[in-house]
């Protein structure tokens, strides 16, 4: 220790949380969109990941579409490519919980059937129809650079935008949740089905709005996942198991939790793949994992008992 | 076999009859599916498709598991291949430490370790597989070693009441925990590459053609037996207690019953199947890979299983072969249309036949021939296998 200064191990010490916050962030959003689609309606999207890709492969192409005509335009694309794949991933979602979710609510564990051959066939699709090579999207110069907050501390600006984009959407998912109108449709529709279309609440119409949102929201992450990554038709095999164990390990249907499991899975996975290689980490990371739900089998925060 | 017992009118023999067959249809069902996999396969395939029919087969054991601890006692494992990896890797790592004898493996730096240690700088072999020098020890993991894990995985979350998806995610996890075990862990477990080069069983060489023949027999009667097996466990109180549990969960428990124990032992026997047919898929293809038991091909299990119908034996048997078949054909003639028709499959069959190739036959094909058996009336046997061949060919 004697070889640092006081000023370096401060500096290297807020640079690696921040590298860990990032990496909360990254896990608070591959479960934010299942946070509604299980946590609240019940239903398992096996095909969540594929929405995430097809968030990436939105901000790739237009970044792309970009770059080729309007190379003016190249610095501010960014700001339109995040609601264009909220807007394409709320689309798909919306005409496949139509035609498909809407028949089997009542029968929860044959979702997640259902949606796997799904993902399978949105992967065809992908590499059919956009091509089977990876793909990445072109930045803007602004945010590969990073922000030097001292001498030595360097942030990287996407990161910041990361974090922002994070507490954006959490937030505003919080506000929708409870505040306007549709979030307590929602709410009311997954706790009493029956009884609020009973009230004179189109129940179908809620859930494809329901369901569209959470397939947006999963699109802006996975828009913002091409800034670290490139994306691949199979990639979202990639993120479906961390998905799941990030909302489970939060408890169902809580935000805090979500944020919380988010924090804690980023912080064991940093400190796991610090001491080992990235397979063996991931392996520790699934036991570790798994002795805490032994511990508590609801999840770290669940605010009702499900069964 | 059973058939003499059953003919022979003694009161054990009968009561064995009822266990495993319940009535005349049961044992029909079951010699048809002898009949298919002992007779018509073998006689109408080469020995490459027979071979591959063989693998399907394998792959029919978990889903046999997959129906006891799904279909009838309600509790979904996405880990499946967590168990047929078990199996499987144990039954690799015998043939591989018989295929790496010091005069054949002579070139590498350490003659006489598998040959993926000697290129990851293992020199000798580590101590978790000295028990896969002894075959009997080994047939022995094969089956102790899944049941443990499944026990550990199972006592305390079915304890702490967790089930349904939840514990489906966990087992998926769990899967997936072991994937990267084995990519992570090279040297001990052959890493992606998996264990290859299989050669000999106490030095019969199981890559001829004959050697298939034999095991795909092998496979196909162990196959039977589980099936019998698995029929057994459901004719008795314990397999009642269990679809109880499956449809009533409440009910069951107010009744005095212990339900978490009746749920691991199923989850156990599951494992234990999917085990079996993991060694003998190691036997028949010769090589061993975590990409074969990964979250993907875990899936698939639970998707033969869905096909075949849940809550039928058979039907399991028929969804792995009827799956895999379509798969291979498929993906040989249009590769890039395969996954489109197979993802759509899937959905219609959820959508509409949830109950699988199995609720075919009980939803149609029983009224035809039922009333076709009335009609005729004289000879009712001889009429039920054809009906249910075209069941099976669906």
């Amino acid at each position: 220790m004697d070889d640092y200064t006081y000023e370096e191990i401060y500096s290297i010490v807020v640079m690696q949380s921040f590298s860990g916050i990032s990496l909360m962030c990254i896990f608070i959003l591959m479960g934010l969109g299942l946070y509604i689609i299980f946590g609240q309606m019940g239903v398992i999207n096996m095909a969540h990941a594929e929405f995430l890709v097809l968030g990436s492969y939105t901000m790739c192409l237009f970044s792309k579409f970009v770059t080729e005509n309007f190379p003016a335009f190249t610095d501010y694309y960014i700001i339109f490519a995040i609601p264009l794949s909220f807007c394409v991933a709320f689309g798909v979602g919306y005409l496949i919980e139509w035609f498909l979710i809407s028949r089997l609510y009542h029968r929860p564990l044959d979702t997640l059937l259902a949606t796997w051959g799904l993902s399978l066939i949105m992967q065809q699709c992908f590499r059919s129809f956009i091509g089977a090579r990876e793909m990445s999207a072109d930045l803007p110069e602004w945010l590969l650079g990073s922000w030097a907050a001292s001498d030595i501390i360097d942030i990287p600006i996407s990161g910041l935008v990361l974090l922002l984009l994070t507490i954006c959407l959490t937030a505003g998912l919080a506000v929708y949740k409870s505040k306007t109108r549709m979030g307590l449709r929602m709410q009311a529709t997954t706790q009493n089905r029956e009884m609020t279309s009973a009230l004179g609440i189109n129940t179908k119409m809620t859930d494809r709005v329901t369901f569209g949102i959470a397939c947006g929201i999963s699109g802006i992450a996975g828009a913002f996942f091409t800034t670290m990554a490139s994306t691949s038709p199979s990639a979202g095999t990639n993120y479906i198991v961390d998905s799941f164990l990030v909302l489970v390990v939060g408890g169902l249907g809580s935000l805090v939790g979500l944020f919380v499991s988010g924090g804690f899975l980023a912080l064991l996975s940093s400190i796991l793949e610090f001491f080992m290689t990235g397979s063996i980490a991931k392996v520790w990371l699934y036991l570790i994992i798994f002795v805490v739900l032994m511990k508590f089998t609801r999840g770290l925060f669940s605010d009702k008992i499900r069964s | 076999m059973n058939n003499t017992t059953s003919q022979e009118n003694s009161s054990i023999g009968k009561l064995l009859y009822e266990r495993l067959f319940k009535n005349k249809e049961g044992l029909i069902a079951f010699v048809i599916l002898a009949v298919v996999i002992l007779i018509i396969l073998p006689s109408s395939l080469s020995a490459f498709r027979l071979n591959l029919a063989g693998k399907y087969l394998c792959y029919a054991f978990a889903a046999v598991g997959l129906v006891m601890c799904w279909g009838n006692a309600g509790i979904l494992c996405l880990g499946q291949g967590l168990f047929f990896g078990a199996g499987g890797y144990c039954m690799a790592m015998f043939l591989k430490l018989e295929a790496s004898d010091p005069e054949s493996t002579a070139i590498q730096s350490t003659p006489g370790i598998p040959d993926f240690m000697d290129w990851n700088q293992v020199t000798e072999i580590p101590w978790f597989w000295h028990p896969f020098k002894s075959l009997p020890l080994t047939i022995a993991l094969i089956i102790v070693l899944p049941a443990v894990l499944a026990f550990i995985l199972s006592v305390f979350y079915f304890k702490g009441r967790v089930s349904g998806v939840v514990f489906a995610i966990l087992t998926q996890s769990m899967v997936a925990c072991l994937w990267y075990f084995i990519v992570g862990n090279q040297g001990y477990f052959g890493g992606i590459n998996g264990i290859t080069d299989l050669k000999t069983l106490l030095g019969w060489d199981i890559r001829t053609e004959s050697a298939h023949y034999i095991l795909y027999y092998l496979c196909s009667i162990l196959l039977l037996l589980c099936i019998l097996a698995s029929r057994y466990i459901l004719s008795t109180r314990l397999g009642r207690v269990l679809i109880a549990q499956r449809d009533k969960e409440m009910r069951v428990r107010f009744s005095g019953y212990n339900i978490t124990s009746f749920r691991i032992f199923i989850f156990c026997f599951a494992a234990v199947i999917s085990a079996i047919g993991g060694a003998m898929f190691t036997l028949q293809v010769g090589f061993m890979s975590p990409n074969l038991i990964g979250v993907v091909p875990s899936i698939d299990m639970v998707i033969f299983t869905a096909v075949g119908g849940r809550e039928s034996l058979f039907g399991a048997v028929y969804g792995a072969l009827a799956v895999n078949a379509a798969k291979t054909a498929f993906s040989e003639a249009y590769a890039a249309q395969w996954l489109f028709f197979y993802g759509a499959t899937f959905i219609v069959i959820v959508l509409y036949l949830p109950k699988g190739l199995a609720g075919i036959y009980q939803d149609h094909i029983k009224k035809l021939v039922s009333k076709f058996a009335q009609r005729t009336n004289s000879d009712e046997i001889p009429n039920l296998p054809v009906e249910k061949e075209e069941n099976s060919a669906k």
